[in-house]
């Protein structure tokens, strides 16, 4: 179920904003508070609501962790690398928190890099796995399409 | 100059009696802005079913001096050092606009009110203070204009772009304080210094009237939803929240496991990582 926004405690940082992988989380022009502008989109992914300095994104949990009527909160503490989650049920019976490291090895280390892995081979790409990889990244017919390739620009800032 | 009072050269040409009138019917335009926002949103409404819930998911009572204190605190913290603000340069512009605001406008009214002609002369202070106000006023609203302004600083939409019926607060802030200042520093140049005042008129008209319409409602708000997460740490509640624990406590780490022990209270190689840059890769 999409992300949501509790308007008394954003204050319009952008953080989210920043961060949603889909570019839906946006600042209304009437409140300057975030929301988000197309729930029919929204993965769920939990960015948003890690990303927030002031815990005002909410987003229900899926069925296969957390029942009807749930509430499910996270906190993501990078200064102290821990991600803790808590989990409701609505009859009140269970109550859990969850805390681990978000990681052990040192911040800004050891990111793995994508173009340092070669890409697929063409065997790869008939193989079983790879087959169905949508046309249109036009591996087998060329580059992969780009914004230039399209004859399409980029224009900076949010237009909606 | 900034040590005498612009209103009571003003009184040559307007009668006191209908400033006096103006201002109180600015301020009763914000309270019936307020009230009429307070009922459209449903915030006290809203308030009072926070309150409720927290009530119900707390796992400690709170007395009544521990909410006073924790009201106090509020106050402390929140409404008058705008410690709700993470981002430094916000915080500060924060604070520079809204006591520039409450400068401004208190001195306007002691002016108005208890100097109104030539024939009582305002002690230096109250025009020194009325001009400081303003400018404090224009230094913490335009700089949050330029740079801080989210739209400018997170969805790229330039300095010179309006965006909405957020900027209307804004506006007439920065409307008011400019044209107060210009007003006051072209006395003796009539027909210039008279078109700044009508300006400066018309932009506290805009500025007080637009309450319901403008993020002005949000000096009343703010306190009340920052006391409310106050009272949800300490009652427990947390809004669902989890707790925040201390890492190097054996206790948590036989809890959760997944810990690893020589990560200790502030593990060292952790660090800023989404914070560690202004979100502003639109």
């Amino acid at each position: 179920m999409p992300t949501f926004v509790y308007m008394t405690r954003c204050d319009g940082c952008g953080h989210c904003v920043d961060i949603c992988p889909s570019d839906i989380m946006h600042i209304d022009k009437v409140t300057r508070r975030a929301y988000n502008i197309e729930p029919n989109m929204c993965w769920e992914c939990y960015s948003c609501v890690k990303a927030c300095p002031h815990d005002a994104i909410d987003v229900r949990g899926y069925a296969d962790f957390a029942p009807l009527g749930h509430s499910v909160r996270v906190r993501r503490d990078e200064e102290k690398g821990v991600i803790a989650w808590r989990i409701k049920f609505r009859n009140g019976e269970k109550d859990m928190e969850l805390l681990a490291p978000i990681t052990t090895k040192p911040w800004g280390k050891h990111i793995p890099q994508l173009s340092d892995v070669p890409a697929p081979s063409q065997a790869m790409r008939d193989s079983q796995l790879l087959f169905n990889e949508p046309k249109y990244i036009r591996l087998d017919e060329g580059e992969l399409h780009t914004l230039e390739s399209n004859g399409l620009v980029m224009k900076e800032g949010v237009y909606y | 100059m900034i040590a005498s009072n612009p209103f009571a050269e003003l009184a040559v040409v307007i009668p006191p009696t209908a400033m006096q009138a103006y201002v109180v019917l600015m301020i009763l335009l914000v309270v019936a802005g307020t009230i009429l926002d307070m009922l459209h949103k449903k915030s006290a409404q809203y308030f009072f079913e926070n309150a409720r819930k927290a009530k119900k998911n707390a796992t400690r009572t709170l007395g009544a001096g521990e909410k006073s204190a924790l009201a106090l605190k509020t106050v402390a913290n929140e409404v008058l050092t705008s410690g709700e603000f993470a981002n430094p340069k916000r915080r500060i512009s924060h604070l520079f606009t809204m006591y520039g605001f409450i400068i401004f406008v208190v001195t306007t009214a002691i002016l108005i009110f208890a100097y109104p002609t030539l024939n009582d002369p305002a002690p230096a202070i109250l025009p020194l203070l009325w001009h400081l106000g303003a400018a404090m006023l224009c230094l913490g609203g335009y700089w949050f204009w330029f740079s801080i302004r989210v739209d400018v600083a997170s969805e790229g939409v330039k300095w010179y772009q309006l965006n909405g019926r957020g900027d209307l607060f804004i506006i007439g802030l920065l409307g008011m304080a400019t044209f107060a200042l210009l007003w006051s520093f072209t006395r003796g140049a009539d027909t210039l210094s008279m078109l700044f005042f009508v300006l400066f008129v018309a932009f506290s008209t805009l500025l007080f009237g637009s309450v319901y319409w403008s993020k002005f409602a949000h000096m009343f708000f703010k306190p009340a939803a920052a006391f409310q997460k106050r009272v949800i740490k300490a009652d427990g509640s947390r809004e669902n929240m989890p707790a925040i624990y201390d890492l190097s406590d054996p206790e948590v780490q036989s809890r959760f496991p997944d810990i690893p022990t020589y990560m200790g209270a502030n593990p060292p190689n952790m660090g800023l990582g989404i914070k560690r840059e202004a979100p502003n890769h639109f």
